[in-house]
C-alpha cells in the first residue's frame, strides 16, 4: 500500500519498545498514557480554539462581516485572548442551585466529548485505543452529554435552563437513533465496528460512493441527527437564544461556561470525524477508478492532511445549515425525527442489506 | 388537602415565566408574563411602562415645534412620519396651505422611512425565529437608507426634518440620485430576502398557521398597520384618508385574508415593493417651489379639537390636540399603533408553543417606547 510511507505504527512501536527497554512495563504503560493524555488535551485544546475562532470567520463571511480581525494576523488570537478573559472572570455563585450538581454539569459534558475523541482515527496507527466496537464506544460516549445538560438544567435553579434542559433531552434521546442507525447501515456495508478496520476496507472507494443511494441517504440522515444531536443550529433549541435566552448555561459563568461552550465545538468537531471517517475514507486518499497517475499524486499527501480537510468539510457544512436557517420548533423537531428520519433509516437500512446480501456494492 | 394536591398536579397549575424585561426577543423593555403548560402557552400578560416618559403630559408644557422632535422618541423607526402627523394637524388648525414641493418630500421620505423600518423589522424577525444572519443583511441595506437621511437631515434614526410650514431645510443636492439608485439596488437585493427567509421550508413551517388573526378580531380590536392588513382589514390611511402627496400616486393596498403569522411577514415584504413604487413615481417629480411657508414666531392654535391620522410603518397613528388657544396645547393624546396591536397578543398566541409567541410578538412587530410612550 502507498500510504504506508506515512504509517505512524513503526513510529509508535518505536517509542513503546524504547520505552521498555529503559523501564519496567507498568512503569512504561503509566508513561505511555501519561503521554497519550497530554497528547489528546493538548489536540483537544487547540481544536477547540480553532473551531471557535472558524466558526466566527464562517459566521462573519456568511453575514458580510470581518470576524475577529484585531488581535493578531487575521484575528486568530482572538479565541486565545477570549479564553484567558474566561479563566480570569468571576464565577457567579448562583442562589438556591443544587451547588454539587451544578458543578458537576460542566465537567460530565466535557469529559463525555474527551472521552469520543480518543478512539477516532487520526490516520493510519494514530489514534488512542483502536476498539473493536470503537463505532458503539464513540455513539455511547458522546450521549452521555446530555446528562450533563440535564443537571445543568435542573440544578440552575431557573425555568428558561429547566425548559432547555428538558427539551435537550427530548431532542438528544429522539436523534441518537437515527445517529446509530444510520451508522448501522455502514457498518453493514464494511461488516465492522472498528474504526480502523472502516477507513481500511474504505481503500479502494469511500463508502458514501461504494455503496449506492443508501449510504447517500445514511450520510445525509447522520448529517442532519448528528446536528441536532449536538444542539448546534438549525436544532439549538436547547440554547434557543430568542426563546430561552441562553437555554440550560444561562447561569454559568467564568470558566464552567467555557466548558459547556467548548465541549459544543468539541462534540461538533467528533461527529465531523465520525461522518469522515466513516462516509467519505477517514485519513484515506482520494482516489479515481485507474487514474494511476492522480492516484500517486493523492498518496503523496498524508493521511492526517486528509483526515483534517474532510472533517473540515463536514463542519462547514454544519457551520453553513446553522448560520442560512431559522431555527425549528420543537414540535417540528420531533416530527422530523419520528415520522420522516426514522422510517427513512429503517428502509435505508433493509434495502443496504439487501444490497450487501445480494454483493450488489462495489 | 386533596385541593392542594389537585392544585400542583391539575390542569391549572401554571409555570410562570417572565419574558423581559430584559429578553432578547421582546426588542425592549417589554414584560411578557407567560404562563405555560409544559411547552405551550396558556396565557400571555403583558406589563408595559418600563420606558413611560408621560410624552403626552410633558407636551402640554411646551410649544408646538418642540412637540414635533418630542415625538420622533415615540416610535423612532417611524420618526419622520410622526413629525408628520403632528405637522400636519398644526397645519390643518391653522389652515396653512403647504406647497407641493414639501407634500412630496414628505411622502417621499415617508415611503423610505417605512421601507427602512420593514427592513429593520425584517431583519429582528429573521433573529427571532433563529436566522440570525438575517439580521446583518437586513441592517447592510438599512444604512443605506440611514445615510440618505444623514445627508439631508443631518439625524439617522431620528430625523425631526418637519416643522409646521414645511420642512427644517431643502433637500440635499444629491437626494433623488441617492434615492434613485438605493431603489436600483434594493429592487435587486429584495429576491435575496425571499431566498434566506421567505421560502425555506423551515420558516414557512415555523409561520404558517401560527398566530391566526380574524378579520372580526382585527376590527374590533383595532389591529391597522401591515398586521392588520394581513387579516383583510382594509385600514390603509394612505389609501382612505390621503394625506400629503399619497393622492396622486397610484400603490396597491396590500391586503391578505390569512391573518397569520406568515401573512403578516408577507404583507410587509410586499409594501417594502410598493413603498419603492410610490418612492418611484415621486422622486422625478419633485415641483419647484419654497421648501417651508413663513411662519409666525410663536405659533398658536385657535381653540378647538384637532385630529390627524397617518399611516406609520405599525399601523395608524392619530394625533389628537385640544387648544386652548395659547402656545401650548391643553391635551394632546397620541394613538400609537403597536399599544393597540399588543393588546392582539394573548388573543392570538393561546395554545401555541413558546417559541410561537415569540414569532407572533415578532410579527406584530412593537416599537417599546410607542406602546408606552
Amino acid at each position: 500500500m502507498p500510504f504506508d510511507i506515512y504509517d505512524f505504527t513503526s513510529f509508535t512501536k518505536w517509542i513503546d519498545t524504547g520505552l521498555q527497554n529503559s523501564m519496567s512495563p507498568f512503569w512504561t504503560i503509566v508513561v505511555e498514557m501519561l503521554i497519550i493524555g497530554v497528547l489528546i488535551l493538548t489536540f483537544y485544546a487547540l481544536i477547540g480554539l480553532f473551531l471557535v475562532y472558524a466558526e466566527r470567520k464562517v459566521c462573519a463571511f456568511m453575514q458580510n462581516r470581518l470576524g475577529p480581525n484585531r488581535v493578531g494576523p487575521f484575528g486568530i488570537f482572538q479565541t486565545i485572548a477570549d479564553l484567558v478573559k474566561l479563566l480570569l472572570v468571576e464565577l457567579i455563585p448562583i442562589k438556591n442551585a443544587d451547588k454539587f450538581l451544578f458543578n458537576l454539569a460542566p465537567f460530565i459534558v466535557i469529559i463525555a466529548s474527551f472521552m469520543a475523541i480518543a478512539a477516532i482515527p487520526f490516520a493510519k496507527g494514530l489514534h488512542a485505543i483502536d476498539l473493536n466496537i470503537g463505532l458503539f464506544y464513540v455513539i455511547a460516549v458522546s450521549a452521555m452529554g446530555v446528562i450533563g445538560v440535564l443537571l445543568a438544567g435542573w440544578s440552575s435553579n431557573n425555568k428558561y435552563s429547566l425548559i432547555g434542559a428538558m427539551r435537550s433531552g427530548a431532542q438528544i434521546v429522539s436523534y441518537e437513533l437515527s445517529v446509530g442507525l444510520s451508522l448501522i447501515t455502514v457498518v453493514i456495508l464494511a461488516g465492522s465496528m472498528q474504526l480502523s478496520e472502516i477507513v481500511l476496507a474504505q481503500a479502494d472507494g469511500w463508502f458514501i460512493f461504494k455503496g449506492h443511494i443508501p449510504a447517500f441517504i445514511a450520510f445525509i440522515v447522520f448529517l442532519v441527527a448528528s446536528t441536532a444531536e449536538t444542539n448546534r443550529g438549525p436544532f439549538d433549541l436547547a440554547e434557543a437564544e430568542s426563546e430561552l435566552t441562553a437555554g440550560y448555561h444561562t447561569e454559568y459563568s467564568g470558566i464552567k461556561f467555557a466548558f459547556f461552550f467548548l465541549a459544543e465545538y468539541m462534540n461538533m468537531f467528533i461527529v465531523a470525524s465520525i461522518a469522515a471517517t466513516v462516509f467519505l475514507g477517514g485519513w484515506m486518499p482520494f482516489h479515481v477508478g485507474h487514474w494511476d497517475g492522480f492516484n500517486h499524486i493523492m498518496d503523496f499527501i498524508p493521511p492526517f492532511i486528509w483526515y483534517i480537510v474532510k472533517t473540515f468539510f463536514v463542519i462547514f457544512l454544519m457551520m453553513w445549515f446553522k448560520w442560512t436557517f431559522p431555527r425549528l420548533r420543537i414540535d417540528q423537531l420531533l416530527t422530523l425525527e419520528w415520522k420522516y428520519l426514522l422510517p427513512i433509516n429503517l428502509v435505508n437500512i433493509l434495502i443496504m442489506s439487501f444490497i450487501v446480501l445480494m454483493g450488489w456494492h462495489y | 388537602m386533596e385541593e392542594t394536591i389537585k392544585e400542583i398536579t391539575g390542569e391549572d397549575q401554571k409555570y410562570v415565566i417572565n419574558m423581559g424585561p430584559q429578553h432578547p426577543s421582546t426588542h425592549g423593555v417589554l414584560r411578557l408574563v407567560v404562563s405555560l403548560k409544559g411547552e405551550i402557552v396558556r396565557n400571555v400578560e403583558p406589563h408595559i411602562g418600563y420606558v413611560h416618559r408621560g410624552m403626552e403630559k410633558m407636551c402640554e408644557s411646551i410649544t408646538y415645534p418642540q412637540i414635533i422632535h418630542l415625538t420622533d422618541r415615540m416610535d423612532y423607526l417611524s420618526a419622520h412620519i410622526n413629525n408628520e402627523a403632528v405637522c400636519l394637524n398644526v397645519e390643518k388648525a391653522l389652515e396653512i396651505d403647504i406647497p407641493d414641493r414639501v407634500r412630496v418630500i414628505r411622502t417621499i421620505m415617508s415611503e423610505l422611512t417605512r421601507i427602512q423600518s420593514h427592513q429593520l423589522w425584517w431583519a429582528s424577525f429573521g433573529m427571532d425565529l433563529g436566522g440570525l444572519t438575517c439580521f446583518f443583511y437586513g441592517l447592510r441595506d438599512r444604512e443605506k437608507i440611514m445615510d440618505i437621511f444623514e445627508e439631508t437631515c443631518g439625524g439617522r434614526l431620528i430625523v425631526s426634518y418637519n416643522c409646521p410650514g414645511g420642512l427644517m431645510y431643502d433637500i440635499h443636492p444629491n437626494f433623488q440620485k441617492r434615492t434613485k439608485d438605493f431603489i436600483k439596488y434594493f429592487r435587486k437585493i429584495l429576491p435575496e430576502y425571499d431566498q434566506l427567509l421567505t421560502g425555506n421550508v423551515i420558516f414557512k413551517e415555523r409561520t404558517r398557521g401560527i398566530g391566526r388573526l380574524s378579520l372580526e378580531d382585527a376590527i374590533s380590536y383595532g389591529v391597522t398597520g401591515p398586521s392588520g392588513r394581513a387579516s383583510g382589514f382594509s385600514c390603509d390611511v394612505r389609501k382612505h384618508d390621503p394625506y400629503s402627496a399619497y393622492d396622486r400616486v397610484n400603490f396597491r393596498e396590500v391586503l391578505f385574508n390569512d391573518g397569520d403569522t406568515y401573512h403578516r411577514y408577507l404583507a410587509r415584504i410586499e409594501e417594502m415593493k410598493e413603498s419603492m413604487n410610490i418612492i418611484d413615481q415621486l422622486i422625478d417629480n419633485i415641483p419647484e417651489g419654497p421648501f417651508a411657508v413663513k411662519m409666525k414666531p410663536v405659533i398658536k392654535l385657535p381653540e378647538g379639537e384637532y385630529y390627524q391620522r397617518v399611516e406609520t410603518a405599525r399601523g395608524e397613528l392619530g394625533v389628537f390636540i385640544i387648544s386652548d388657544g395659547n402656545k401650548n396645547p391643553y391635551r394632546v393624546k397620541f394613538r400609537s399603533p403597536s399599544f393597540v396591536n399588543l393588546s392582539v397578543l394573548n388573543l392570538i398566541s393561546k395554545d401555541f408553543k413558546i417559541a410561537d409567541l415569540v414569532a407572533i410578538a415578532g410579527s406584530l412587530d412593537f416599537v417599546i417606547p410607542d406602546i408606552d410612550r
